[in-house]
């Protein structure tokens, strides 16, 4: 009965943190690489320029959501199920989604990336 | 620029070791608290247990965990991001075995190695997609760490 609960929480997690993701990522892509940009105008400069991406607040809501599934998801299941299972999945889910919507190349590196740590999540929840 | 690298590659290991660590504090938290029931009138419940001390410790890792975490998004792929930081599920089996005397089977362990894997499957390869999208910020196509993980 928990393990049902347990996967439960894991499909509510994989959904969110790969929308949160995706926004992420997207908000971050458009306000460049903050190391640079911290070095030419400081730090009060880029915590501005996140703050003012609107995919970036999207992206913390989805991220919020999927952190509660997850307080969930570790109260009722193990440790070395729930946090790999969730992250790994999630990374799959990632693959597809950052291909089709941050036009991502996902090549044959990362599919082979992704079958394998699809095979290990498999495996761990034997 | 070796400086520079060196600081990225220093940024994904503050993901791995800051989401592992704040991961398995939130778990030992959370042990502690026992089940908590999903209801509308249990909500407070659930917003009680970032008083402890141990989930307390693991949000404000996690939090400088998503601080690394969006840096590197901003000069790498997130399909390059996500696997380079999956190395933490190894160190989360680890503290779970080794911390928290939990059972890690055999076959969980060969789950483990093939994550592994695939982790180093696309560390091996570029971290930054070329396209237009990137290019519009000048910074982030002048200097990504595809161009010297290539060499």
């Amino acid at each position: 009965m928990k393990d049902i609960y347990a996967w439960a929480a894991i499909g509510l997690i994989v959904l969110t943190s790969t929308t949160g993701d995706v926004l992420l990522s997207h908000a971050m892509k458009r306000v460049g690489d903050v190391g640079e940009l911290w070095k030419r105008r400081g730090v009060l400069a880029v915590l501005g320029r996140v703050l003012r991406t609107p995919t970036f607040a999207l992206g913390l809501m989805a991220m919020g959501i999927a952190f509660y599934s997850l307080l969930f998801g570790l109260s009722w299941g193990n440790l070395s199920l729930v946090v790999p299972a969730s992250a790994s999945l999630t990374f799959v889910a990632n693959a597809v989604a950052a291909r089709i919507f941050l036009h991502e190349r996902v090549g044959r590196r990362r599919w082979i990336a992704a079958l394998l740590v699809a095979g290990g999540v498999v495996l761990m929840a034997l | 620029m070796p400086q520079l690298t060196f600081r990225k590659y220093l940024v994904l290991a503050g993901i791995t070791v800051c989401a592992t660590a704040g991961d398995s504090l939130l778990a030992r938290g959370m042990k502690q608290l026992g089940n908590i029931n999903v209801s509308l009138h249990n909500l407070s419940g659930l917003l009680l247990a970032i008083l402890n001390p141990w989930v307390t410790a693991g949000i404000l890792l996690l939090l400088a965990f998503f601080a690394c975490y969006i840096s590197a998004l901003s000069w790498a792929d997130l399909t390059y991001v996500l696997p380079a930081t999956s190395l933490g599920y190894v160190l989360v089996a680890l503290v779970a075995r080794f911390g928290f005397h939990e059972e890690v089977s055999p076959t969980r362990w060969l789950g483990i190695a093939l994550i592994a894997a695939g982790v180093g499957f696309v560390a091996a390869g570029p971290s930054l997609t070329p396209s237009r999208q990137h290019l519009h910020s000048h910074e982030a196509s002048r200097d990504t760490i595809s161009q010297e993980v290539k060499l």
